[in-house]
């Protein structure tokens, strides 16, 4: 198996959340993984993307090569189409509908979902609301991976084990809320079929 | 043991604790700053009392790093490449002075200037202090060469320049680690002398070096991390230094390229596998990830119509290299242009909602609306922002420390009512010196030392400056009446309006500390504290 995931997103958005849970899920089930992050200056607001790959077989690049991602998971609308280059043809993009509004010519949002369709697989949800609806609007980006679960090659139950591992010290509470957030996330892109 | 998923950075820093560190000196710079953080946090290394502490600039880590290795312990120094200019003085000399205690100099360059200023490629550096360089092309790769790199330095006694990009440094990876070896214990140079670089002695030294160059490039041919794969295919011939060796193998399904590879990740460059890949192939391909180093090498100033790389266009000549470039370069494929939709719009980093740096520059901004464009010096830091707009602030950013001396170079010019911006930790690392250098000449400039109590732009590490700047500027021989100082808050602005004009009119050295905490930092201790009055 292999999976090369785009992660986008604005710098304070957290999207490392959402990488440390598929890696840890990845360690913990022996699979080969690479996971390159943006650090610095960027993180001040700008946009920012990780690239994450998994594989069973030792992963050499710690770069996604254009056009070969399977996966983009997306927390902002607009900064998915930064990446759209490195989409496979058949690959899924999934994105929060929820813009992160800090610059003075953000576009119109139409505009933003429209080129979006234009992707072959595409899910746009709004993980915000889902998460605010659970009470827990931290968990946003766990809702975003939860949607974008079906398109990862790896066991699902893998990544509630990686929530329970990293949130665990947290307490019981913050596991099953996130545990939550996830699958209903899954919910909704499995409702879209 | 189980893997552990780390970064490039904390795999180099969970491998010299590992691998008996003594003690870490750095200041912090992206990319390299995670290493001694990962330190600073670690149980272990707090228990053994391993020194972890930030140092005031690289030139005071790299010394501090020399003088632990006299003293016989293990010691590592870590900066950006640019933090290597800052130490080079020290760093140059210590190849000359060789080590007691095993020292590894880290540098993290940053190809593509993803948080920096230029893309110098450190391993000119160490090419140029005869050092030998460890270039690691993986995490583990980093783990196991800083593992046993201590002992390398203490076999041919001499520092090892570790040279890793953004890339390696800011990817996560599962880590193997290795058993924990014990620190050294404290000795004394077997030569008494070898440390005084007197000329007669460092005549000596410095033969001793050159002679000992040969069995740098021996130990580079021996070397596990420098690697022959024999290839069927010789019309092509592929060397591939450090991580840009992944991006080649990651263009064949099983790994494995069809021509004969030469992957180098140890320095001096091993001339009999060179030579062999040379007389072997028909072209030569050269895959390294910054400068054409080894590419310059090779072809020198006659250049040789066989090498292809960064200087025959055949790779990009700046910019960090990615499997596409290696692709291209290889016939592979056709260059893939970006798609950018045409609604996309840029989202530069900006500063912090609530930044106190925002408040000076809204006043700085409104008063220099009355003496003229073109005359705030600014330095490195979150305030380098300043230069985009909504501010547009600033008309400067060279190097730690410029701001002061350029306004004041400036000044020597004859502009007028010029000023320099720079922060607090900028300030202890590099602003004091040029700031006697304007007490001495009282010259006509207003120096802003915005304090936010922190290094913010690499994520908020501790700063020499907390509670020590107006002291310091006394101690320097600022005029007490001209060592003002305010709160940037929107409140005060009427305050700032006037101090700010006040000092720029005065003809002479004044210095203006606005002072208030970090958003980000003052936010992390809120959460801090929240946690302790939960537990409670």
């Amino acid at each position: 198996m292999k999976s090369d995931i785009i992660l986008s997103g604005v710098g304070g958005q957290g999207i490392l959340s959402i990488a440390a849970t598929i890696g840890t899920a990845a360690l913990q089930k022996g699979l080969y993984m690479k996971q390159s992050e943006v650090h610095g200056m960027s993180q001040r607001g700008g946009d920012v993307s990780s690239n994450m790959r998994v594989s069973d077989k030792p992963v050499a690049s710690d770069l996604i090569a254009k056009g070969k991602a399977d996966v983009i998971i997306s927390v902002e609308p607009m900064e998915c189409l930064r990446y759209i280059s490195f989409l496979k043809p058949d690959g899924w993009l999934i994105t929060n509908s929820k813009p992160f509004n800090n610059i003075s010519n953000y576009p119109d949002l139409e505009d933003i979902f429209n080129e979006i369709r234009k992707v072959k697989n595409h899910i746009i949800i709004d993980a915000d609301a889902i998460a605010k609806e659970l009470k827990s609007i931290r968990s946003s980006n766990i809702v975003m991976l939860g949607a974008a679960s079906p398109y990862i090659d790896m066991e699902y139950d893998s990544f509630k084990d990686a929530l329970k591992a990293i949130f665990g010290k947290k307490g019981q509470e913050i596991v099953d809320k996130n545990i939550e957030a996830l699958d209903k996330g899954r919910e909704f892109t499995l409702s879209q079929k | 043991m189980d893997k552990l998923l780390l970064l490039g950075d904390e795999a180099i820093a969970q491998a010299a604790i590992d691998g008996g560190l003594s003690g870490v000196y750095a200041y912090p710079g992206t990319p390299s700053t995670e290493i001694t953080e990962y330190i600073q946090k670690n149980k272990y290394a707090k228990e053994k009392g391993i020194h972890s502490e930030w140092s005031a600039n690289e030139k005071t880590a790299m010394e501090s790093a020399i003088g632990m290795s006299y003293a016989g312990k293990r010691a590592m120094v870590c900066m950006k490449h640019v933090g290597l200019n800052v130490a080079a003085d020290a760093f140059m000399n210590s190849s000359i002075t060789g080590v007691n205690g095993g020292l590894l100099v880290v540098v993290a360059d940053d190809p593509s200037m993803h948080s920096s200023q230029n893309e110098q490629d450190s391993r000119y550096f160490a090419d140029f202090a005869l050092m030998p360089i460890l270039e690691p092309s993986n995490q583990q790769e980093a783990y196991d060469m800083i593992y046993d790199g201590f002992e390398l330095s203490e076999k041919f006694n001499t520092p090892i320049l570790v040279r890793i990009t953004t890339r390696l440094a800011h990817s996560r990876a599962g880590i193997s680690r290795k058993g924990v070896k014990k620190e050294n214990e404290n000795s004394l140079p077997s030569d008494p002398k070898q440390f005084i670089l007197l000329p007669s002695i460092a005549r000596k030294n410095y033969k001793v070096l050159i002679g000992n160059q040969v069995h740098f490039e021996k130990a580079s041919e021996e070397s596990k991390y420098n690697r022959y794969f024999e290839g069927k295919d010789k019309s092509l011939g592929i060397i591939a230094a450090g991580i840009s060796y992944n991006y080649l193998i990651e263009n064949y399904e099983d790994g494995k390229a069809p021509f004969p590879v030469l992957k180098i990740s140890q320095y001096p460059l091993p001339s009999d596998m060179i030579r062999k890949i040379y007389d072997e192939c028909k072209e030569i391909l050269v895959l390294e990830e910054g400068y054409p180093f080894i590419e310059n090498k090779l072809t020198g100033v006659l250049g040789d119509k066989k090498i292809k790389g960064r200087l025959t266009g055949d790779l990009p000549r700046d910019g960090e290299l990615n499997p596409n470039h290696v692709a291209v370069a290889l016939g592979l494929e056709e260059i893939k242009n970006d798609v950018i939709p045409e609604v996309l719009e840029a989202r530069p980093p900006v500063l912090c909602p609530g930044c106190g740096h925002t408040d000076v520059f809204n006043a700085l901004n409104e008063v220099m609306a009355d003496y003229g464009s073109g005359k705030v010096f600014s330095d490195i830091g979150c305030y380098t922002l300043a230069a985009l707009p909504p501010l547009n602030a600033i008309n400067t950013c060279v190097d730690m420390g410029a701001s002061i001396t350029m306004a004041k170079g400036a000044a020597d010019a004859g502009m007028k009512n010029v000023v320099a911006f720079i922060g607090d930790s900028t300030f202890t690392h590099s602003g004091m010196t040029g700031l006697l250098d304007c007490v001495y000449e009282k010259s006509p400039v207003t120096i802003i030392i915005s304090d936010n109590d922190t290094t913010g732009m690499t994520g908020g590490q501790a700063s020499h400056a907390e509670h020590v700047l107006h002291q310091i500027c006394k101690g320097l021989g600022v005029e007490e009446e001209h060592i003002r100082s305010f709160i940037p808050l929107r409140k005060n602005h009427n305050e700032a309006l006037e101090i700010l004009r006040e000092e720029i009119e005065y003809e002479g050295v004044s210095v203006i500390i606005p002072h208030r905490e970090c958003v980000r930092t003052l936010e992390r201790k809120h959460k801090i504290k929240a946690k302790i009055k939960k537990m409670k």
